[in-house]
């Protein structure tokens, strides 16, 4: 045992914790913890130069940077935390450069545990602090399942409304990428079934930009699921148009579905990864005379049934796509709403394509788990054969 | 004191060294007769391994850039640490690995080329781990611990510690790296570990990183220093020596084998290489920090004490050297020629006994993938 090498470690340590914290020195931010109290100390920093404007063709990614960035910029709450977010830029290098220009406080490099980051990340929300965490990969997100479903789903409710965490956390996931086992799950819904949190999704980088502002600034947990396989497709962002939502106002869409593309024969109900999908289906099935729409959910939790009830009544018919398994997934969520929502429009039974009922494979057979074209299309087929 | 490393100004304080980095022979009274017993013939054993794991690494990473592995994790300058304590193993011992520990895994008798079944993303896994007494690859950080931990509860039960037989005495290893100690179940496996009296041995890589992030992001004291207040014995050993990881892991595992609980041990070393292969370790640390350790590389330590003693002849030398160039060769090959996992292959070993979900979903799979072929026929899609 080398106890005094210890001993002499901590006492070094405890020497070198005076003033330890940067801001330590100057007075807390927050003296309330009200949560109200972090819109009026929303300001933008005189030393953060200003957010880009205007139409940009970005990445996925980028367009998420970009968010976050904004984010940052305007409000001094606004705090990013994870593992290897800060001078490595994330593993995706979503935050690539928000350390460099925001701090080490602003944007946290955490130890490697996620139950420690969610928890902490409640602690400060608590505080006043608006924190989005980092999860580096879908897979690992269990650690901080308890912390998230336990705790972060239920404060409001517990507290009959006195504590808001507005918490965001930040989850690539998804497949198609090739990667090893834990690395392309879809664990989306284990989130939408636990009341207390909103789930949300975005499918385009112009979605990202928006939605992730808007999660920031929601004054609920937000678990915003990011399409990994996607990170690398580009779009047009409109930089100026998705200014965050008031507090408390979610009238800019975070809880909406949007119609992607119109059509009369089926409605394709897709989200997050699938949505692309679902668009080439809908191509590939115009060059055969069929017309369908397109319906990308972008929300989970609370799902916007509406929208999507109202396609089926002029389509008659439903596809569900997603990457997780069909087995209590999401696709069962929607059949069983617009079962009940439209029955007598529907020709057809509301059919599911997802992964199957066994754990994501391997690289080499994912395409083969992964929604497709084909099984898209095939579903499509099905639907229109009754 | 070593320049640019982030773990502390004490951070290569109070290691066990039997070899100084320039190869020399220090002699330790606690230690030193640990090893007393090795041979020319063991220490060239020892060296062997080290210049095939590191063969190995080279092997899989050029792979892994001509498109042949999806990814690579190498186990680069850390060769002492796991062949040292690999070294140090029983047969009947069960090692926990997490996805770094190709050098423990081929002292194993695990054939390295089965390691890269899951880097190539054909298998899950590769291996038998319990032919090999060397468990599946963990990539969840940290998980393995509780499980090597409940595992030595069991070999505990099983009156398997403290019999006094020699082969019969069994203990279990768990390694990890620096940033898996931030984890709850690594708490969790120390409390575990320390009230059972578990015969496991907690060997800790501490690298240096955890990705991007340095030890000191993990930890503000040093990693092995936690353990005594779980009430677990700590050690912290030159991790790029491979005699005193040998020596101080073979102490641990008598330990573990006759009863007297678990041990923590800190193996203070460093990732020579990117953290995987996707990885670009210039964006967070220093060229200079990378020399700094290069001069301490662990093989040329060894490779010098050898000399120094007259004990690597050049015949040795050179049968290894092509031992290592058939070793690659094999590698390449035997990577080449894994194929396809059948995709059908997905619905198997869901369950021991069959589940009526996965059938339902195996008989629509394979329906709709025949519909392919007779659709082929015909003119459909
Ligand atoms: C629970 C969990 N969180 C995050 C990751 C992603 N990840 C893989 S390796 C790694 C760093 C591990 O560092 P360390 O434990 O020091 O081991 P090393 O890679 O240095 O051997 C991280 C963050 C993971 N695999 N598991």
């Amino acid at each position: 045992m080398t106890t005094t090498i210890f001993d002499a470690m901590a006492a070094q340590r405890n020497h070198a914790t005076v003033g330890r914290h940067p801001a330590a020195a100057a007075a807390p931010a927050a003296a309330s913890p009200a949560p109200d109290a972090t819109a009026s100390a929303r300001a933008a920093s005189s030393d953060v130069p200003p957010s880009p404007t205007g139409t940009q063709r970005l990445t996925f990614a980028k367009a998420i940077t970009l968010g976050l960035r904004r984010a940052l910029a305007d409000d001094p709450k606004v705090l990013l935390m994870g593992e290897d977010i800060g001078r490595l830029g994330g593993v995706f290098r979503v935050t690539d450069g928000l350390q460099a220009e925001f701090g080490e406080d602003r944007v946290v490099d955490t130890p490697l545990a996620e139950s420690g980051i969610v928890g902490t990340a409640i602690g400060l929300a608590m505080r006043g602090y608006r924190p989005v965490v980092e999860i580096q990969f879908d897979g690992f997100i269990f650690p901080a399942y308890d912390q998230i479903t336990t705790q972060l789903a239920k404060m409001h409710y517990r507290s009959k409304g006195a504590l808001q965490l507005p918490v965001v956390i930040r989850v690539p996931y998804g497949g198609g990428i090739g990667a090893v086992e834990h690395h392309s799950e879809s664990p989306e819904v284990l989130f939408a079934h636990t009341a207390g949190l909103r789930v949300v999704t975005p499918s385009s980088p112009a979605e990202a930009y928006a939605l992730i502002q808007q999660a920031i600034t929601s004054p609920d947990p937000v678990l915003f699921f990011e399409p990994k396989g996607r990170y690398w497709e580009k779009g047009d962002v409109d930089l100026d148009a998705a200014a965050p939502a008031p507090h408390g106002s979610t009238a800019t869409g975070m809880d909406s579905a949007r119609v992607v593309r119109t059509g009369t024969d089926v409605t394709l109900v897709a989200y997050g990864p699938t949505v692309a999908t679902a668009v080439k289906a809908a191509e590939a099935a115009a060059a055969e005379g069929t017309s369908i729409e397109v319906v990308d959910l972008r929300t989970l939790s609370p799902l916007d049934t509406a929208t999507v009830a109202e396609s089926v009544r002029r389509t008659g018919r439903c596809v569900v796509v997603h990457e997780a398994p069909v087995t209590y997934g999401s696709g069962a969520e929607v059949a069983a709403r617009i079962t009940e929502d439209c029955f007598f429009h529907l020709e057809a039974p509301v059919l599911r394509v997802g992964g199957f009922a066994t754990p994501y494979p391997v690289a080499k057979i994912e395409h083969d788990y992964l929604p497709g074209l084909d099984r898209v299309l095939d579903a499509v087929d099905r639907a229109l054969a009754f | 004191m070593l320049p640019a490393v982030e773990g502390g100004p004490l951070a290569d304080e109070g290691l066990v060294q039997l070899l100084t980095p320039a190869g020399e022979r220090v002699e330790n009274p606690e230690y030193d007769r640990y090893v007393a017993h090795l041979s020319d013939d063991d220490l060239r054993a020892m060296y062997r391994d080290m210049v095939l794991t590191r063969r190995f690494d080279t092997e899989a990473t050029a792979l892994q850039r001509q498109g042949e592995l999806a990814l690579f994790a190498q186990a680069l300058g850390q060769e002492a640490a796991q062949i040292g304590s690999g070294h140090a193993l029983k047969p009947q011992d069960h090692v926990f690995p997490s996805y770094r520990e190709h050098g423990v895994a081929h002292v194993r008798g695990v054939e390295l080329a089965q390691v890269l079944r899951l880097f190539r993303g054909v298998d899950h896994g590769g291996w038998d781990p319990v032919a090999h007494g060397f468990h599946l690859y963990t990539l969840v950080i940290g998980s393995h611990t509780l499980h090597a931990t409940g595992y030595a509860m069991g070999v505990q039960r099983d009156g398997l510690v403290g019999t006094g037989d020699d082969e019969r005495d069994t203990a279990v290893v768990a390694y990890f790296g620096d940033g898996a100690t931030s984890q709850g179940d690594v708490s969790e496996a120390l409390v575990f570990a320390a009230v059972n009296d578990a015969p496991v041995v907690l060997f800790c890589q501490n690298n240096q990183w955890a990705i991007s992030e340095p030890t000191t992001r993990q930890a503000a004291a040093p990693i092995a220093a936690r353990a005594p207040g779980f009430g677990i014995p700590a050690v912290r050993v030159d991790g790029n020596d491979v005699l005193a990881s040998y020596a101080v892991t073979a102490q641990a595992l008598e330990r573990a084998r006759s009863g007297g609980g678990p041990t923590f041990v800190e193996a203070f070393t460093y990732r020579m290489g990117a953290h995987t292969t996707s990885d670009d370790p210039s964006r967070y640390r220093t060229s200079e920090q990378e020399e700094h350790w290069r001069r301490r590389d662990p093989i040329d330590r060894l490779r010098t004490y050898l000399e120094s003693r007259g004990a690597l002849p050049a015949e040795f030398v050179d049968a290894l050297q092509a031992e290592a160039d058939a070793f690659g060769e094999r590698l390449r090959t035997q990577v080449r020629a894994m194929g396809h996992p059948s995709s059908a292959s997905m619905f198997e070993h869901v369950y021991a006994t069959p589940h009526a979900g996965v059938e339902a979903d195996r008989a629509w799979f394979e329906k709709y993938e025949s519909s392919f072929l007779d659709a082929r026929e015909g003119s459909h899609r």
